[in-house]
């Protein structure tokens, strides 16, 4: 079977919307950490397939940029969730509605 | 004093007029704690104002040039409108008469309200009243007038309700608020009028557009007159809008006797005289018979009136009554000479006046008084000397004046109006008398009366200023002055020629002096001695209505008064039903709803708001792709 950029793109999308399910319907901050990781990198791939198809260098460079800063993002925000345990011993979203008026 | 450059400068009547002002700020930013230097400050601003318009006079002579001091004050689209002071006989004279009769008032009122707390707030009245009297006489366009206009009815509902802790000064300041304001409607539609067909509100340019192209105002000049005399009507309270001034009596004394007496209460003739180019034939005539009907109608209210100041405010009504006729009488001149020595005089019986109730413990009631004869020996002789002028006995000024109305309805073959006025000068020499003798003759009704005793002198020196002023104000060529504003011949006759001038008119002589003379005569055999008033038993229902002012007051309460409370209560209603509750209940009934709706929203969950936010990014991906 022919790889196309199709294929490449249903992958991507798939792996996005897998990962905005589970950014909406998880509870634990962590699992919706994890599925932010995974929206990300279904960026990454539709990225990289679009640089791979158009013979361009710019998507990969791009993809390295969000490589670098998701790291980065992942760090801090675990930071944060560790935090938010030691304070509330509570790690679920639904413990985190003070911004409720 | 001054270099001579600075004397025949543009600054002095600048000067003159923001005097008082400066010391209306003055006394109300920083003296009000101070009450002398209040005092000091504002009879000082009034008194330098009546010394510099003597230097100003004497230095540039009655028709200083340039006549005008103008400074563009405002510009908008076509319309240009200047602040400018209009320098002639007529604003010069009245200058003099403001500071001069009103600097006499400011130093008897720093007697007469020696003992008020309010004394540093009543002297910035009065400074800021004469500020705008001032500017009143000064203005040389209609704008600059109304507003000074406007700012002399402020000060004067100030004034008025100066002790407004008594819910009758109070209500009296807004009555004179309101009469004025109902007038002044009308004076500002005249002067509307006045633009849109004239094009131009400065006085001598309307004047000299008239005269090119006397018909420039066509079908509409009576009217345009009538408005503007709408004004006067309200400021000198003509018949209807006559009601207020006696109210107006709730004021402290001094101030009834320079606003609504000497200046304020004039303005309204000075403005007639002013633009009397403006008004036609129909209208002279209107103005004529309303001012001929107020001065029989205040004159006959006066007979029966018990309180001192009511009385002389009555006697005012009708005087104005007089000199309004005189401007309708197309007699511009015995008119401002009628104000000249009405201003004295008028003035002098208020003071007076006021020096006795300040005697008597605010006393009021003639029938209360009597035999003050004996223990105010200066405030009695200079009560009779104003007595004697405004009834118009030879030689006080006041029979000169008098005289020369009666002289112009003669000469006018307004044989109507002339028996009016000879009437109301009997009927005046008769309210006089009775007030005289009630008041200052025969044994004292009450133990105050009994133990009344003179004025301190700060207050009977101003007395008798004007009482030397009523005496000769007469024959110290006011008149000739007039005569010359309004005629253009300038003529200085001797003293002789002016004393025996009313014999050129005998008749109006003659017969004004009868009627002093019955008017006398008839106060004395009723009053002299007398116990009560014999007249209601003599005139029954006549004396009833006249002691009940006719029932002018009620009647305005019954008609408009109630229709006017009839339309504010149908406008309530609108206001409170259809406006606020359908219209902006309905807006704002609409926003609550709409925000009770999306509060909802608002859970505070994250996961909420992340669905939400992918459902609006993945809407605007379905408008920006797919449709």
């Amino acid at each position: 079977m022919n790889v196309g950029l199709e294929q490449y793109l249903v992958v991507s999308f798939l792996l996005f919307a897998l990962g905005l399910l589970g950014v909406v319907v998880r509870r634990n901050l962590l699992v919706i950490y994890m599925s932010l990781e995974l929206m990300l990198n279904a960026a990454n791939l539709a990225l990289v397939a679009f640089s791979w198809f158009n013979n361009k260098l710019d998507g990969q460079v791009l993809v390295f940029f969000i490589i670098t800063v998701a790291a980065a993002e992942v760090a801090v925000g675990l930071a944060l969730i560790v935090a938010l345990y030691r304070k509330r011993q509570s790690a679920h979203v639904e413990d985190l509605t003070t911004m409720k008026l | 004093m001054f270099p001579s450059h600075l004397m025949q400068s543009e600054i002095l009547p600048w000067l003159i007029l923001f005097l008082p002002l400066f010391a209306a700020a003055g006394i109300t930013l920083f003296t009000l704690k101070h009450r002398n230097v209040s005092a000091l400050l504002s009879i000082g601003a009034v008194v330098i104002g009546f010394i510099l318009t003597i230097v100003f006079i004497v230095n540039n002579g009655w028709t200083p040039t340039p006549s005008e001091l103008t400074t563009n004050w405002l510009s908008i689209g076509g319309l240009n409108i200047d602040f400018g002071l209009k320098l002639d006989r007529l604003s010069e004279m009245m200058m003099l008469i403001v500071t001069g009769v009103g600097g006499a008032i400011h130093i008897y009122s720093f007697g007469y309200m020696h003992a008020d707390r309010g004394m540093s707030r009543y002297f910035a009245c009065l400074s800021l009243f004469t500020f705008s009297m001032l500017g009143v006489v000064l203005a040389n366009n209609f704008i600059e007038l109304f507003i000074f206009w406007e700012l002399v009815g402020v000060s004067s509902y100030l004034l008025i309700g100066f002790w407004f802790e008594k819910p009758s000064a109070a209500d009296a300041a807004k009555k004179a608020f309101f009469t004025n304001r109902l007038g002044d409607f009308g004076f500002m539609l005249g002067i509307l009028v006045v633009w849109a067909t004239l094009g131009s509100l400065n006085f001598s340019a309307l004047q000299k557009n008239l005269a090119a192209n006397p018909a420039a105002l066509g079908t509409i000049a009576s009217i345009a007159g009538l408005l503007i005399f709408c004004g006067a009507m309200g400021k000198s309270a003509q018949f209807p809008l006559h009601v207020w001034l006696p109210d107006a009596m709730e004021g402290p004394t001094p101030v009834s006797a320079l606003i609504h007496a000497a200046t304020m209460v004039a303005a309204g003739v000075y403005m007639l005289c002013r633009v009397l180019f403006l008004l036609d034939a129909t209208a002279l005539e209107v103005i004529a018979y309303i001012g001929g009907f107020t001065a029989l109608l205040s004159a006959v209210i006066a007979i029966q009136q018990n309180d001192i100041k009511r009385i002389l405010a009555y006697s005012t009504l009708s005087q104005l009554g007089y000199m309004v006729m005189a401007v309708g009488l197309a007699g511009p001149t015995p008119a401002m000479f009628h104000l000249t020595t009405h201003a004295f005089f008028k003035a002098l019986l208020f003071l007076a006046a006021g020096s006795v109730i300040h005697a008597l413990h605010e006393e009021q009631d003639i029938w209360k008084m009597g035999g003050l004869r004996d223990k105010m020996g200066i405030t009695f002789w200079t009560f009779l000397i104003g007595t004697l002028a405004l009834s118009g006995v030879p030689p006080f000024s006041g029979f000169y004046s008098k005289d020369s109305i009666l002289g112009q309805a003669l000469d006018q073959k307004n044989y109507l109006l002339f028996a009016v006025g000879v009437g109301v000068a009997g009927l005046t020499t008769f309210y006089m008398f009775r007030l005289f003798y009630v008041a200052f003759v025969g044994k004292p009704r009450t133990e105050t009366a009994r133990h009344a005793h003179e004025s301190p002198a700060v207050m009977t020196w101003p007395l008798m200023v004007l009482a030397l002023f009523s005496i000769i104000g007469g024959v110290i060529g006011a008149s000739g002055i007039f005569d010359a504003q309004f005629s253009g011949e300038v003529s200085s006759p001797s003293l002789i020629q002016r004393i025996f001038e009313p014999l050129h008119s005998p008749v109006a002589m003659f017969s004004g002096l009868i009627v002093v003379a019955a008017g006398w005569f008839a106060a004395r055999t009723f009053y002299l001695n007398a116990g009560t008033d014999p007249l209601p038993a003599k005139l029954g229902g006549l004396a009833t209505a006249m002691k009940n002012r006719f029932y002018f007051d009620e009647i305005y309460e019954a008609t408009f008064i109630r229709a006017h409370d009839f339309i504010a209560a149908v406008m309530d209603v609108i206001d409170r039903w259809f406006v606020e509750g359908f219209c902006i209940g309905f807006v704002r009934g609409g926003t609550d709803l709409a925000g009770r709706a999306l509060r909802l929203m608002q859970t505070g969950n994250l996961q909420t708001y992340a669905l939400l936010f992918v459902l609006g990014v993945a809407a605007l991906l379905y408008f920006v792709l797919l449709k």
